[in-house]
């Protein structure tokens, strides 16, 4: 189908596009809106892979929440673009070194390596013949039956992430006055004075 | 040969029937949206004037009903200032934004029984991602603008859109438990029974509808709906007694013009997902002759302006909250209340076997 050949080509190219411009542009502010266009191509094509649980999962979490957050955050970062310029010779070797290798490495897996057939074997059981269940109800089904304890241990890890973060920014201040919204509510009818106002008249 | 027949030939596939009814249908939905947009905003404000006791706009055409058109004028009309130190480009693009994903979302909202642009089976989650993406257009305004009060707004517009989105995520969660699909059409079809045919009285078709088994839910919802179209009274992204008017402070005339209309697409979006989730879509109230004459789109409309009605209400009538009270109704309030709706919901189905 030479649509779906566009599209895909459309959306390929949009996100390779913008994913060199996130390194590549000298705001960090514009970095950010392009690894949103990033996820956007990517969510576009997750779509036309028939996933389209995944993608929308991918809109909502990554661009409506996380980056919404990393926006936030280096919005408020005072940058000099200057200083940070600086010491791109200094890494450059470094960074060239690690880049080189990953490389290196992302070659070495795509062409010397194989499937292991039983690996292929245990991909193929789990799933559902397309036309009778949803895309939904598939991963449903697999991620609360078959892998429930990983999906648990996940969640609770997350948990413990989160309530370290918590901990680790918690200050509490002596001395500082509070609303307390309850014993606003709770107060003692006697002490206000309530007047019942006809509509255009006034007291 | 027409275009479509040389569109036909250059793709060698069969997209023309489809992609000819798809353009259509979206032309229609626009237009009739956009004029929608225009009364829903005149009927705004002739509701806030009557609630302080004046007149509301009343000049322009037969009880001012062309007001909106008037404005419209003028705003394409004026000049575009564009600040000298404002970061152009996204200056231009965060109203462009705003208003296309506020437009956006509406392909998938079901306004009469196959009624629909793209029935997707993800619909609804579609719909809470176009509206968590509508925070982007404030943001990227409030940024570019390079300007301390656009930037504050844009800060705690950020923040509130962010936590009022969990407790609408939960709610939807609890009406996802009971409709068994995440297809807005399906969410409406599972309203066809429900509460009224367990009494026997099956014509009152008004008590199948969510909105009693889940009032507590609805309510919360309304209120996170709110706050996530930053309308009064969590208008804090715009608060003019603090912020002069927010993240638009910098902005004129046309790009003025596409923000305003962005926020009220996506609250006439808030309201029409309100009545599919909530009041039944486009079913009759009573299901009995007279009533159930009247065309699908016809209720649904009537249901959507009501609640719309309420949304004017409570700006005509609340006071605007503090932004340490914002948040803590958010988080305090409503995320542990509709967490624990989940559960609860989830239990009541599982124990009594509705849920299948």
């Amino acid at each position: 189908m030479l649509l779906q050949a566009i599209f895909f080509y459309l959306f390929a190219a949009i996100s390779v596009a913008a994913a060199v411009m996130v390194i590549s542009s000298r705001n960090p502010v514009h970095s950010v809106l392009f690894l949103i266009l990033t996820f956007f191509s990517a969510a576009g094509l997750f779509i036309m892979l028939g996933a389209e649980f995944l993608a929308m999962i991918l809109i909502v979490v990554y661009v409506g929440a996380v980056a919404v957050l990393f926006l936030f955050v280096v919005m408020m970062l005072d940058v000099d673009f200057v200083e940070l310029r600086q010491g791109f010779l200094q890494y450059l070797p470094v960074g060239g070194l690690i880049g080189l290798i990953l490389l290196v490495e992302l070659i070495a897996v795509l062409t010397w390596s194989t499937m292991s057939p039983e690996l292929t074997a245990v991909a193929q059981v789990p799933i559902p013949p397309a036309g009778e269940v949803s895309n939904i109800e598939a991963i449903g089904q697999l991620l609360y039956t078959r892998y429930i304890y990983f999906f648990q241990t996940a969640g609770l890890i997350l948990l413990v992430a989160m309530v370290g973060a918590i901990v680790l920014t918690l200050r509490h201040k002596e001395g500082v006055r509070r609303q307390n919204i309850a014993d606003q509510v709770y107060r003692d009818p006697k002490t206000v004075k309530l007047h019942k106002v006809e509509s255009g008249k006034g007291i | 040969m027409t275009f479509w027949d040389g569109l036909y030939y250059l793709l060698g596939v069969s997209i023309s029937p489809f992609f000819i009814g798809v353009v259509w249908q979206t032309l229609i939905l626009i237009v009739v949206l956009l004029v929608a947009i225009a009364y829903i905003l005149y009927a705004d404000r002739k509701i806030w004037a009557a609630v302080q006791l004046r007149r509301g706009p009343n000049v322009v055409g037969p009880w001012g009903l062309f007001q909106s058109f008037a404005d419209m004028l003028k705003f394409v009309f004026k000049e575009p200032v564009i600040p000298a130190a404002s970061n152009k480009t996204i200056f231009i693009l965060a109203p462009l934004v705003s208003v296309t994903l506020a437009l956006g979302a509406w392909a998938v909202i079901p306004v009469a029984e196959n009624w629909v642009i793209a029935d997707i089976n993800v619909g609804i989650l579609y719909i809470l991602a176009f509206s968590s993406l509508g925070v982007y257009g404030i943001i990227m305004g409030g940024w570019a603008s390079n300007s301390k009060y656009p930037f504050l707004s844009a800060l705690r517009s950020a923040a509130q859109m962010v936590s009022y989105e969990v407790s609408i995520g939960f709610v939807i969660i609890t009406v996802l438990l009971c409709a068994g699909s995440l297809n807005l059409t399906e969410i409406v079809k599972s309203q066809e029974s429900g509460l009224a045919n367990m009494i026997g009285l099956p014509w009152l078709s008004f008590l199948n509808w969510y909105w009693l088994p889940l009032l507590p839910m609805f309510a919360i919802f309304f209120i996170s709906a709110l706050a996530e179209t930053n309308r009064p009274p969590f208008d804090l992204a715009e608060a003019e007694s603090e912020l002069v008017a927010g993240f638009m402070v910098e902005y004129g005339s046309i790009l003025y013009m596409m923000f305003m209309l962005g926020e009220y697409v996506s609250i006439s979006l808030m309201c029409s997902l309100m009545t599919i989730m909530f009041l039944g879509g486009w079913a009759s109230p009573i299901d009995i002759p007279p009533f159930t004459w009247v065309p699908g789109v016809i209720w649904f409309t009537i249901k959507a302006c009501a609640v719309f009605f309420m949304f004017a209400m409570v700006k005509a009538m609340v006071p605007r909250y503090r932004y340490d009270q914002l948040m803590r109704l958010g988080w305090k309030v409503f995320l542990p209340l509709s967490l624990a709706a989940v559960f609860v919901v989830a239990l009541v189905l599982q124990l009594t076997g509705w849920a299948s």
